[in-house]
């Protein structure tokens, strides 16, 4: 199970990289997929250790999370896109001071 | 009967609580009705309060009544009581009846002004405040009164706000009244703390038990008193303020600067009486202010060329007779002249109200003229006044009661022939200034021509005021009288060569002097004043008079320049830097936190990862 | 069984890493979807099927899916390519790696006290399923409240009221 956990951090930790370097809107929600992807892995690798449905369910709900948030999180970068006629999130600083 | 007292300042009270509360969204007919109604109810429950003294007096002359304990801390418990005798009944009456003239002749001058009701809020407010400080059983209540009108006379100074003169005359005012308020709350720690009561009546007989004739506490306590009186009563060396005190409406300076709230000094001596026959020094000191205000206030009334300045300035004159009075022992006599000073005084203002409205706010005596055969009924009332102030004999009130002064400063226990001297050359003054008056406004061509005439709601209490002023002075005998079971009688020590009659003879001969010379220079030859004015002697007089003598100047030298320096330099002290220290702190904070807030996501982001793994090194690492 | 294991879980950490050094966008995605698919494989591995075919199906398969749209839709060109480079510094990396690999470091630390490896734990989707429709059940309704909110919010969002200046609706948002 260590192993399992292991490779659910390493790719947790690849996805915070590429979250905090990556300045294109559909790279940061790349990269916040991969987090989640890691996350429910670690689910699944817990509930095989347990013999139990409980990690499957989970990730079952973290799958229907995702779906929502890329579905708006898509949707809100082409308005995006639309308005600002770039996917740079840095120029999305307007709330600053 | 006696038992409605308590309605005589309740009245009023809520009148004003309504007024102020409500305010402008009263229709001027109510909220006029109001005000006016207050004070008409209280004269009219005070004439049935004094019929009913009259008729049936309470044992020992004094009637109280108490209201309710207002403080019980350790054996300090004044109460809330009125006090109803001799002295207070006198007052209250003239109070209450003249404010009701007064009031009813300003719902007509401030029908059209846009702060209406809170005029008639301040004016009940004040009324309501005299009363108390009239009827005041001891002297916390009495200062309660006290500070009451000084409040309401600096609102109504300042009544017309906007003008930023009138702030600073009403601020003037107060300061003023304040430093002599503060005296008088001396006053009154130490009479509390050597004699353990602040009810007047008991204070008074533990002071002549105690205290024996020209001690120093007596003295000490007598002379702060003073301090009070002159501070509200607008004598030497605080008289400074009354003059500017103009500003405000016509109707405020008739009740306020003239009939009443300058005579509550008046009152507080005669009601210390005791303590100041214990002191002879501080009933010297009366008589001293007393005569030198009312010299050095003559002389500047000779000077104004502001109407309702040189009214001020008489006031101020008149009632340094009153302290004269009080000053050698001759209690009733101040009173008396309080009484008749009350009506001509008040008739004086509200004639020169008349006479400013119909000539569209002009002041200046010496741009009007002629208003005889214009406004008749102001002419006829204000001649009437006019010489009962001046003192023309026997058949006006002022000759009456200015007499009995003057008389008495020569005879009685304290008095002096000095005092006689002074009291004659300042009728002299009194004479001249007045018919000075009369004739540059009456007389002589027209000057500036008449806009506006008034209606009977200002010339009915003009006549009625004028009535008194004629009429007053027969009262003389029954009102002496009357006031003996308040005041000890004024004990007669010389004659020394003179009578009574014959200091009312040389008093009839100042009269026609002044009323001769005034008559010479103000209307046979002008030429001759102006010339008196221009020549070096006489121009350098005419501008120290017309400063006031110059004390105005010296204020500002000695007090409020200094102060100014000292509060600019003081600007930023260590305390303000302690308060700015705290907020240039919160700045510092402020610009530190915010650059953490960039609006950037991923720095945001950071953030939460850096959070996440100190959170962690916490819980692995404890 | 468990040299599958290793080795798809080093093609996920490989195909990630290539994902995240990608200039173009699309082939970043595609990368992506090979990860996906390897995590499904090790999901097979670790005895739970029906989250692999979810996995495939739904991860990989409607939501990379999605992406793929969009990124099509905005038809970002060459140009996309040059900014990247312009905006990927060798230096940028150095901030987020160490923070990264401080908090893997802490992770692997917190994880010493785990067992290597257990038992086969396959979970079949029949026990599964059971859960869901027994304890989980308002789970299960929390969750399609949640997409039909996702159904509605990216609709609402994306909106365009005509051709020209579409942007009145969505500056409701």
């Amino acid at each position: 199970m260590r192993n399992g956990l292991l490779l659910a951090g390493i790719l947790f930790s690849l996805g915070l990289t590429s979250l905090l370097v990556r300045r294109n809107l559909i790279f940061v929600l790349m990269s916040l997929e991969v987090m989640l992807n890691a996350a429910g892995l670690a689910f699944v690798v817990a509930g095989a250790r347990w013999h139990q449905a409980d990690g499957q369910i989970m990730f079952l709900f973290i799958l229907a999370m995702a779906a929502a948030e890329v579905a708006v999180g898509l949707a809100l970068a082409v308005e995006i896109y639309r308005r600002f006629k770039s996917l740079d999130v840095d120029k999305l600083s307007n709330m600053k001071g | 009967m006696l038992g409605l007292l308590w309605l005589i300042p309740a009245l009023p009270f809520a009148s004003a609580l309504v007024l102020m509360l409500s305010g402008s969204r009263f229709p001027r007919k109510a909220a006029t009705a109001l005000g006016v109604g207050s004070i008409g109810i209280s004269a009219v429950v005070t004439i049935l309060v004094a019929a009913s003294f009259f008729t049936a007096p309470p044992p020992d002359h004094s009637y109280t009544q108490l209201l309710w304990t207002w403080i019980n801390v350790g054996g300090f418990n004044p109460e809330i009581a009125l006090r109803l005798d001799a002295l207070s009944l006198v007052m209250v009456l003239v109070v209450t009846f003249v404010g009701f003239l007064i009031h009813v002749y300003s719902a007509e001058f401030m029908m059209e002004d846009e702060g209406h009701s809170r005029f008639f809020a301040y004016m009940n407010l004040f009324v309501a405040s005299m009363i108390t400080l009239l009827l005041g059983d001891n002297l916390l209540l009495l200062m309660l009164g006290w500070e009451g009108v000084g409040l309401c006379s600096y609102l109504l100074i300042g009544f017309w706000y906007r003008e930023p003169a009138n702030g600073h005359a009403a601020r003037k005012a107060f300061v003023v009244t304040r430093v002599g308020d503060t005296l008088m709350l001396i006053g009154l720690l130490l009479l509390f703390t050597q004699l353990g009561t602040l009810q007047i009546h008991d204070l008074m007989q533990r002071a002549s038990e105690r205290w024996p004739a020209g001690s120093g506490y007596a003295v000490a306590a007598a002379l702060l008193l003073l301090g009070g009186a002159v501070g509200k009563s607008a004598q030497l060396p605080l008289q400074v303020w009354l003059p500017d005190a103009m500003a405000g409406p016509t109707p405020t300076s008739a009740l306020i600067h003239a009939a009443t709230m300058v005579t509550a000094g008046v009152y507080l001596i005669a009601r210390t009486h005791v303590l100041f026959s214990l002191a002879p020094a501080a009933q010297l000191a009366v008589a001293l202010v007393g005569a030198g205000t009312l010299l050095l206030a003559g002389c500047s009334a000779l000077t104004q060329p502001d109407i309702k300045r040189a009214l001020a300035y008489s006031t101020v004159s008149q009632i340094g007779y009153m302290f004269l009075a009080l000053g050698v022992g001759a209690w009733q006599a101040a009173l008396f002249h309080f009484f008749t000073h009350a009506f001509f005084k008040a008739l004086l203002f509200l004639g020169a109200g008349v006479i400013i409205n119909a000539l569209h706010d002009e002041h200046n005596i010496f741009k009007m003229g002629g208003l005889r055969k214009e406004l008749p009924v102001a002419f006829w009332t204000f001649l009437i006044a006019g010489c009962s102030l001046a003192g023309l004999p026997f058949f006006t009130a002022g000759f009456f009661s200015k007499d009995l002064i003057i008389w008495e400063a020569w005879s009685a226990d304290h008095g002096h022939p000095g005092f006689w001297i002074a009291g004659m050359v300042g009728a002299l003054l009194t004479s001249l200034y007045t018919f000075r008056l009369i004739f540059r406004v009456f007389f002589g061509p027209l000057g500036t021509p008449v806009t506006k005439r008034p209606g009977y709601t200002m010339t009915i209490p003009l006549a009625v005021l004028a009535l008194f002023s004629f009429g007053a002075g027969y009262l003389k005998e029954p009102l002496l009288g009357f006031l003996h079971s308040a005041l000890p009688a004024t004990i007669e020590a010389r004659t020394g060569g003179m009578t009574e009659a014959g200091s009312e003879a040389v008093a009839a001969v100042v009269f026609l002097v002044g009323l001769y010379l005034a008559y010479l220079f103000h209307l046979r030859k002008r030429s001759l004043a102006e010339a008196a004015v221009s020549n070096p002697v006489g121009s350098l007089l005419h501008r120290w008079w017309f400063a006031d003598w110059g004390f105005d100047w010296v204020y500002d030298k000695v007090f409020v320049l200094p102060f100014i320096w000292a509060a600019q330099i003081n600007k930023s002290d260590f305390i303000d830097a302690f308060y700015t220290g705290v907020a240039r702190l919160a700045d510092l904070f402020y610009r530190g936190l915010s650059r953490t807030e960039s609006g950037r996501l991923r720095w945001y982001a950071a953030g939460v990862a850096v959070g996440s793994v100190v959170f962690l090194a916490m819980v692995l690492f404890r | 069984m468990e040299l599958a294991f290793y080795i798809a879980g080093a093609v996920a950490v490989l195909s990630t890493i290539l994902m995240l050094t990608r200039l173009n966008i699309v082939h970043a995605l595609l990368y992506l979807i090979v990860s996906l698919l390897a995590v499904a494989v090790v999901f097979y591995v670790l005895g739970a099927p029906f989250v692999a075919a979810l996995e495939v199906i739904v991860y990989a398969g409607a939501i990379m899916v999605l992406f793929v749209f969009v990124v099509m839709m905005l038809n970002l060109g060459k140009h996309s390519v040059e900014v990247e480079r312009q905006w990927l510094t060798p230096g940028i990396w150095t901030g987020p790696v160490l923070l990264a690999s401080v908090l893997l470091i802490e992770v692997v630390y917190l994880m010493r006290g785990v067992p290597a490896a257990s038992g086969s734990g396959a979970v079949d989707p029949k026990a599964v399923g059971t859960a869901l429709f027994g304890p989980y059940l308002i789970g299960v309704d929390l969750a399609s409240m949640l997409l039909l909110a996702g159904l509605v919010g990216a609709y609402h969002v994306g909106f365009r009221k005509s051709e020209k200046s579409g942007n009145r609706t969505g500056d409701a948002t």
